[in-house]
């Protein structure tokens, strides 16, 4: 960073959003304690203030929401599609009203950088619920046969990493198809749903419709379980989606899982160097690395291996990491202290297998939780960087010399939800695409969602689809 | 200053053939890529300390032009006087970096500016359109020269260029570079609007480089599309790559449309984010703008005074 052109430090003001010192479960359309009585706080992880307290629910308030969605599933599924369409459109009209205190709120209990909440996951989230209250007049229409019918409570499991964005990918196509909801937050995350509940009564939202339930993942477990909940929706990682499948085998339940990924980011060497330097920052750097579908396997031919890892050391020299709620910030904090010592772990396994550890003098603050940003090179196949999902800003670099090859690499992986193609070459990108096994490929460009596209993964990334018109099937009787 | 393609390069101007080989072998330019790059740097909150700072680097860059047919000594003169003093009632506004004027207008120019570190340039080589003979160009560049000019702002021959004569375009712009002697460093100006692709523009770029070219330019801001932000990321991406193949540093001017204070903040972002301090200065990035200076002054007198006083409060010209 030239030192000559010292950007003002210009932080987005918190006053916009109002955080309560507690928060209650959102049941049957109101806040309550947790029978139990159980509370657990939920922090700022770039400053590690406590930004408010939360009720935990337990088994006998799962069973309280699962049975207020039951009520209210008859006549929320009941009513004709337009009239719910009011509603999810009523929704989306109130989230972008309250676009800016959600983003805020969203980057203090997230860490992410306020850009990111703000130009990305808000509009994102607005935009999943416009969408699915588009089709909830028109599922006749959607490819499933004529009336297909909802599946009744839809119980859903969401991360921390785009809590809001998480929650409308859920949310949105499960009200749509005439579902109801009980959904638990992340433990680390729970604020932007709770406001979201805040939302639907603004929204006049019918009660029962819509339930969120903090807690750990013993909640989640309890939700999963509970045989009343007729669909499961989990997003997170392949250990815990590996339990809910156990779980749920053997019931009628329907399960749909998104879970790790270990995407593949190939660079050939025709390709637009400057912008695939940025692609490989946006695949790897996005939300710290904390994307299921990050790029975070670099694959560069390597005929131009100097040439673009030059560029990409230059380029992430140029990061700014810092305060999130600053609009200059590019890179936030890890979400909680327990991902940042599993990163830390896994980028020492790195170097004690070999490979060769870079980051760019960069300055991290002394309160909260920070990693900055880190490229891997000589990397190879058998490493555990090359394997394992790190879900951080780490970047492990490989190489490989001809087209087979890359699709050989990008292929050997337990994963597959997204991968990455840069070529100017428009014929290679088909030929490429059609031998990846990945959810998503994308071509000259990486991390970009629409409602309109459905995403999900193959193999250990899990099953289903979410978005698009695929996005409702999870959701009917078809 | 080198005349002839650095060392590193030399044999890419051997012949046509090798100069199209080297020029479209250059990487390509994804323009959904580009431009979303250039749109987020543009997003960069830039207030109080770094605005001030910005805003005086801006001023300091500002080639202050007129080019006008009806240009006269007059109007000339009071230009320069502007430039070398743009904000009478507070001397610690800047100088700009040089006035830009027509061949004809140098020694008025020259004249004007005398005793400050204010320097003239002018745009010989039949500008705006370029169509003219090589011979007329280059007596064209001579006259300003030997007028005084210590910058010539050249126009390509953009028929040339699309065609796909590249040499002819190189030979042109060597030819320019030999007429300006080490009297006058050589802007050379592209028009990329004409050029109309990305790629164009950034084998324009290389072009202009391996020809010598001091300082590559975007347009004459004769024509509907000049500068933007994403043909000056490029341009710069270009200069950078070439100092790390030859060495040889090369400068940048967006020209044509830039207005506002917001805009000029936002092509230092990119300056400072794609090639560093190294360029953040006069001698090295340049604003062909005449406007933009007064918003400038407005926008240097509110940060100075807490009030926004209005245009006319700033000289005319």
């Amino acid at each position: 960073m030239a030192s000559a052109f010292e950007y003002a430090p210009a932080p987005e003001s918190r006053a916009i959003v109002d955080i309560a010192p507690s928060y209650g479960l959102f049941i049957d359309g109101e806040f309550t304690e947790a029978a139990d009585g159980k509370v657990f706080k939920t922090v700022s992880p770039a400053s590690e203030e406590v930004l408010s307290e939360i009720a935990q629910a337990g088994e006998a308030d799962v069973d309280r929401a699962v049975q207020a969605a039951r009520r209210a599933f008859e006549k929320w599924s009941a009513l004709p599609g337009a009239e719910r369409a009011k509603y999810l459109f009523r929704i989306a009209r109130i989230i972008q009203e309250r676009s800016r205190e959600l983003a805020v709120l969203e980057t203090l209990d997230n860490g992410k950088p306020i850009k990111e909440t703000r130009d990305a996951d808000l509009p994102l989230v607005a935009a999943h619920f416009f969408y699915y209250a588009g089709w909830a007049d028109k599922l006749d229409h959607a490819g499933f046969g004529a009336n297909p019918r909802p599946l009744g409570v839809a119980g859903q499991v969401i991360p921390w990493n785009f809590p809001l964005l998480m929650l409308a990918w859920k949310i949105a196509p499960a009200l749509a198809t005439g579902n109801t909801v009980v959904l638990k937050p992340a433990e680390t995350t729970p604020l932007s749903a709770l406001f979201f509940a805040d939302v639907c009564r603004q929204a006049g939202l019918p009660k029962g419709v819509v339930n969120i339930l903090p807690g750990y993942g013993d909640t989640g477990a309890a939700l999963v379980a509970h045989p009343d909940v007729n669909k499961v929706a989990f997003t997170g990682s392949t250990a815990v989606g590996k339990q809910i499948a156990k779980t749920v085998a053997g019931t009628r339940k329907k399960l749909t899982l998104e879970l790790g990924g270990k995407g593949a980011n190939i660079v050939f060497d025709d390709a637009p160097i400057d912008q695939a330097v940025e692609g490989i920052v946006n695949g790897i750097f996005f939300n710290q690395g904390q994307v299921c579908c990050a790029g975070s396997r670099l694959l560069v031919q390597e005929s131009i291996q100097d040439e673009l890892l030059d560029s990409l050391k230059r380029r992430l020299s140029t990061l700014r990491l810092g305060d999130p709620l600053d609009k200059n910030t590019d890179i936030g904090a890890i979400n909680s202290e327990e991902q940042l010592t599993r990163i830390t772990s896994l980028v020492e396994r790195g170097e004690s297998e070999g490979a060769e550890r870079w980051s760019p003098a960069c300055e991290l603050p002394t309160s909260g939780y920070w990693f900055a940003p880190t490229l891997f090179t000589n990397v190879t196949q058998a490493h555990t960087i090359a394997r394992d999902e790190i879900f951080g800003p780490v970047l492990s670099v490989l190489t490989f010399r001809t087209p087979d090859e890359a699709v050989a690499k990008a292929n050997n992986t337990q994963y597959g939800l997204s991968a990455g193609i840069w070529t100017e070459k428009g014929s290679r990108i088909l030929a490429v695409a059609n031998k990846l096994r990945a959810g998503v490929v994308w071509s000259n460009t990486f991390n970009k969602f629409d409602p309109t596209s459905p995403f999900g993964g193959y193999k250990e990334s899990g099953f289903g689809r979410e978005g698009g018109r695929h996005g409702l099937e999870a959701y009917l009787d078809v | 200053m080198s005349t002839a393609a650095p060392h590193a390069l030399a044999d890419v101007t051997a012949s046509d053939s090798t100069l199209r080989r080297f020029l479209h072998g250059l990487p390509g330019v994804d323009p959904v890529g580009l431009e979303a790059r250039a749109a987020s740097l543009g997003t960069r909150s830039i207030k109080t300390t770094a605005k001030a700072y910005a805003i005086d680097l801006a001023i300091s860059m500002v080639d202050l032009t007129t080019l006008e047919g009806a240009d006269t000594p007059g109007k000339v003169r009071s230009l320069g006087a502007k430039a070398v003093l743009p904000d009478p009632t507070d001397r610690t506004t800047p100088a700009t970096a040089a006035v830009c004027v027509y061949p004809d207008m140098v020694p008025a120019a020259k004249a004007a500016v005398a005793g400050s570190t204010v320097k003239v340039a002018s745009v010989a080589t039949a500008f705006p359109a370029g169509r003219a003979p090589l011979a007329v160009k280059l007596a064209d560049v001579r006259e300003a020269v030997s007028a005084g000019a210590d910058e010539i702002d050249m126009v390509i021959d953009r028929g040339a260029f699309l065609a796909g004569n590249y040499l002819k375009v190189h030979e042109e712009i060597t030819a320019v570079k030999e007429a300006c002697g080490d009297a006058a460093r050589l802007k050379v100006i592209f028009e990329t609007g004409e050029l109309s692709t990305y790629d164009n523009i950034r084998r324009a770029s290389w072009l202009g480089m391996l020809a010598g070219a001091d300082f590559i330019k975007t347009s004459t801001g004769k024509v509907a599309v000049n500068a933007t932000p994403a043909n000056t990321l490029l341009m710069l991406e270009a200069v950078r790559d070439f100092r790390a193949q030859t060495g040889v540093q090369v400068g940048v001017k967006p020209a044509g449309g830039i207005r506002t204070t917001k805009d000029a903040i936002k092509f230092l972002v990119l300056v400072n984010e794609t090639v560093g301090e190294d360029w953040l200065d006069n001698h090295w990035f340049r604003f062909g703008a005449s406007s933009l200076l007064n918003d400038l002054l407005m926008q240097r007198q509110k940060l100075a005074t807490g009030r926004y006083s209005g245009p006319d409060y700033v000289t005319v010209d």
